[in-house]
């Protein structure tokens, strides 16, 4: 019987489809996976079905156990036990585990919280997703995995139907992982129905009894665990196209060493005890596109963001050297005018001024470029942008747009533009083509080509070890702060790479 | 390639935007303009006609005058992401300091007004330093700073008012610029207006500035069609062209009238002139938006966030210092009391004017228009003969009115 069914859900954004008829069959007490690239449209197709999006916002019908649902708000749906559990988890650190689990549902009579009842329940609730704390302790003072089960038993204590995971093993370490997979499985033979986005393919084969296939906004397939579910035939499906034609072609003959970072060591910001880089070490040549691998977690944003005018942590030693000369890097315009550029992995917090224009923000890192003393050339600036709008292919009507208005990939392409526009000698890309759509990441790439041509260092961190073995000439592998491998382009493969991670 | 395609079709809807769809989405600045001509208009006609006449709109400016001095530095703070609440107590304190060193220690009004401001200057630094380098929210440090300096004019004054001034500091808020023309010209005039009698300069000034307002519009309207921008039609550019001239026009016609140019709104209007120019047009200005805009872009852009913060505070600081050596000189005594709750005064205009509380919006002739429309809204009322308390009730409404205004624009736009 089918607990849901989303049928032909449509929903357009400001010059994005980000959903196109998108058909959901999800049967009850089933775990059944979504799966797709980021930007696939998983995460929106969530939000319409928790009411995110309201009724009347897209296009398409949801039938929820067995009758129309129109949801109005998240209330509405949470209200019929439809709950989702989001990437970025939605607790108060500052409260306790049982304030969070029944915030905004307090078990309280006119008013004046039952503290006893709470903690009761609350330690009920705790057992049964196999949390071994106390209900008063501070969620501030808990794991990311611990955090990740108390929003499961905050789910659980709404009488949940249908439980939602948005990527909930992403910021989980590999035994987290398991637990949490472990426990969906158990909800499920208690009869809670579950929906489980990944991208991860063994997990989505462990725990999924049926899976949907999304790529770009659409349904591209439905598959039945029971049959057998083989990863290649998921991974085509996801992708679209072979994994020879995910990547432009290039040909690169990388010349002499660039840039050169030797016995790099950060402490973090706040603890000072504890060393987030160790003595890491490497080098770029000109022309060459080397990429830096490793876990969420591993360091390699904070190996970047130290290096680009110490952006992160303190204790910084090491030195960088830019084509054999030592260069200073210790503030962040010291780091632009020596040749470094660092295009961060948060475009919308880091990267971008969100409310103000293409054009504003195009030139934002090099303003000294476009006036004349202290005073702008407006004209030029907007000469500039243009320029870069077309050479980058941002797809926008003016360059005086405001940027919160692009698609994910026209606005990296904006930060891109940026840091071309400071006309750097080495470019540090971190995550480039995260959260934007399979065409756009193939722009990006062919960009990264370009560059590479033009006799640029590209440093190149990213999570996707497919555009890593697709785009580098050599790969960098980093566990727990330290470089612990090293891999030529002909040598390196997914598995080679996870050994390293996981024998270090 | 479907998303590629589908990234394009707002360029064909930009270029066939009507007027009213292009109305709707620059409402918040043809909104001001309009509210404050409409007050202005609904005054006049319930003042019968006491409003606009010569020595009202003198006095006009004369009695805002501190507001908009300090709005153009609060309009950089809260650009900034900031606020102050400290510039009450220190426009008090400043002009008490003046009293101080004009009448009890003799000093020469030159030296003082020089030293007022730098101290202004260093009290705004010492502020902006803790917001700055340690991180502290300005909301702290400069309700602090209120309470310090309202403590410190207490003190310093020993709670008695101390005045009066000599007259070559009262010029500075009082006096007026002689007429520089021959006085034929003004009598001529007079003589075919019908009035008494007229101020050239005045009139001058009024007209030279309508034609330099109506030639920069010209100038950045042939820019922008060469470069493609999307610009407001032609018949918005007209009739906003035409009402600022006009007003422009008018306004001085009625100070010629009187006593001719004011001092202060010299000192005004230069002031308003180099602030808008900071703001729009310089690197320094660019680098402010982008810090309230998104500080932690800004810091990763190269942009020395930390003394941008800083240089917004000590100017807030010296610009506080001039706004309360006009006030004193403009009441001739320095009181204990004097500057109080006038933050929230210049905060009102700034936000009316269009700021945004989270930072990175707003503009200079937004906060000058802004503090105007207050100022008319203080004084129409009062001609009425409306008591404070009806007064105030209206202010907080009008304050309300225009950022739900803002906020509603926002949403239906986002």
């Amino acid at each position: 019987m089918a607990l849901l069914s989303m049928q032909n859900i449509s929903k357009t954004f400001p010059g994005v489809k980000a959903l196109d008829r998108v058909n959901l069959d999800v049967k009850q007490g089933e775990i059944h996976a979504v799966v797709g690239e980021n930007g696939a449209g998983k995460s929106t197709l969530m939000k319409v079905l928790s009411g995110v999006y309201p009724h009347g916002q897209y296009d398409g019908e949801i039938i929820y156990n067995g009758a129309p649902a129109r949801f109005s708000g998240i209330s509405d749906s949470e209200k019929q036990g439809i709950i989702i559990i989001h990437q970025e988890l939605a607790l108060v650190p500052q409260l306790s585990i049982a304030e969070n689990i029944f915030l905004g549902n307090e078990c309280a009579e006119r008013g004046v919280i039952n503290w006893r009842e709470t903690n009761q329940r609350t330690e009920q609730l705790l057992k049964k997703v196999g949390l071994a704390e106390a209900p008063t302790t501070k969620v501030d003072n808990i794991g990311v995995g611990k955090q990740q089960l108390v929003e499961i038993a905050k789910a659980l204590s709404k009488d949940v139907k249908l439980l939602i995971l948005d990527e909930p093993t992403a910021a989980l370490q590999e035994n987290d992982s398991r637990k949490l997979l472990d426990l969906m499985l158990e909800l499920k033979a208690q009869g809670v129905t579950s929906i489980i986005i990944s991208h991860k393919l063994n997990e989505v084969r462990y725990v999924a009894d049926s899976v949907t296939v999304i790529r770009d906004g659409m349904t591209v397939s439905k598959l039945d665990a029971k049959a057998g579910l083989s990863e290649d035939d998921i991974v085509r499906d996801m992708v679209g196209r072979d994994m020879t034609h995910r990547f432009p072609e290039h040909e690169r003959t990388p010349g002499e060493v660039l840039m050169e970072v030797s016995d790099w060591s950060v402490w973090h910001p706040e603890h000072a005890e504890r060393r987030v880089i160790k003595n890491a070490s490497f080098h770029v040549r000109a022309g060459e596109v080397v990429g830096i691998a490793g876990l969420m977690g591993s360091g390699r944003t904070e190996l970047a963001m130290s290096i680009f005018g110490r952006s992160y942590g303190r204790n910084i030693s090491g030195t960088v050297k830019l084509k054999g000369q030592p260069i200073d890097v210790s503030t962040v315009d010291r780091a632009i005018s020596a040749g470094i550029s660092y295009v961060t992995e948060d475009r919308k917090a880091l990267g971008l001024v969100l409310d103000e224009t293409i054009r504003f923000n195009t030139t934002l890192a090099n303003l000294d470029g476009v006036s004349s003393g202290p005073i702008l050339k407006r004209n030029e600036e907007t000469r500039v942008a243009e320029r870069y709008r077309k050479a980058l292919a941002i797809r926008t009507p003016s360059v005086f747009q405001k940027t919160v208005n692009l698609s994910g990939g026209n606005q990296q392409k904006v930060v891109l533009a940026k840091w071309l526009f400071t006309a750097p000698e080495v470019l540090i890309l971190d995550e480039p083509t995260r959260g934007i759509d399979v065409g756009a990441k193939y722009e990006i790439y062919t960009i990264i080509n370009d560059l590479a041509a033009e006799g640029k260092g590209v440093v190149m961190i990213s999570s996707e070890m497919p555009e890593l073995l697709g785009m580098c000439d050599r790969i960098y592998v980093m566990n727990e702060g330290a470089l612990v491998g090293e891999l030529a382009a002909g040598d390196a493969s997914q598995e080679r790479i996870m050994s390293l991670i996981v024998n270090e | 390639m479907e998303l590629a395609e589908s990234d394009t079709n707002p360029a064909q809807a930009v270029k066939t935007k009507s007027i009213g769809e292009y109305l709707s989405s620059h409402l918040r600045q043809y909104g001001l303009l309009f509210a404050l001509i409409a007050v202005m208009a609904f005054f006049e006609v319930v003042t019968d006609g006491t409003l606009l006449r010569a020595v009202n709109v003198t006095n006009l400016l004369l009695q805002n005058s501190y507001i908009i001095i300090m709005a153009l530095g609060m309009l950089i703070v809260i650009v900034s992401g900031n606020i102050d609440l400290s510039v009450g107590s220190v426009m008090g304190f400043i002009g008490a300091l003046a009293a101080v060193m004009i009448v009890n220690y003799g000093m020469s009004p030159f030296l003082t007004m020089v030293l007022c401001l730098a101290v202004g200057g260093l009290i705004g630094a010492a502020q902006g330093y803790w917001v700055a380098y340690w991180k502290i929210p300005s909301f702290i440090v400069t309700l602090a700073g209120m309470l310090v300096f309202r403590g410190l004019s207490l003190w310093l004054l020993e709670g008695q008012s101390v005045g009066p001034f000599p007259k070559e500091f009262q010029v500075i808020a009082t006096g007026f610029v002689p007429d520089l023309f021959p006085a034929g010209i003004g009598e001529t005039l007079a003589g075919i207006l019908g009035e008494r009698k007229v101020n050239f300069l005045a009139l001058a000034t009024g007209i030279a500035a309508a034609a330099l307002v109506v030639w920069i519009g010209l100038r950045q309207r042939a820019q922008n069609k060469a470069y493609g921008i999307e610009d407001e039609p032609k018949s918005f550019f007209i009739a906003r062209n035409v009402i600022v001239a006009a007003a422009l026009i008018f306004v001085m016609y009625k100070l010629s009238l009187f006593r001719g140019l004011p001092n202060v709104l010299i000192t005004m209007g230069i002031l308003t002139v180099i602030y808008a120019f900071i703001t729009e047009t310089t690197t320094v200005g660019r680098r402010i938006y982008a810090l309230g805009g998104n500080q932690k872009a800004a810091k990763l852009s190269g942009i020395k966030t930390e003394r941008l913060t800083f240089l917004a505070f000590t100017n807030m600081g010296v610009l506080a210092a001039a706004a309360g050596l006009v006030f004193a000189a403009r009441l001739n005594t320095a009181t204990p009391k004097a500057g109080f709750a006038l933050e929230l005064d210049v905060i009102a205009a700034v936000f009316i004017g269009g700021a945004s509380m989270s930072g990175g919006v707003g503009t200079i002739i937004g906060a000058v228009v802004g503090a105007f429309l207050m100022g008319v809204l203080n004084n129409g009322m009062s001609i009425m003969g409306i008591g404070i308390d009806y007064q105030q009730m209206i202010k907080g409404l009008v304050l309300l009115a225009a950022v739900i205004f803002d906020v509603y624009n926002k949403n239906k736009q986002g």
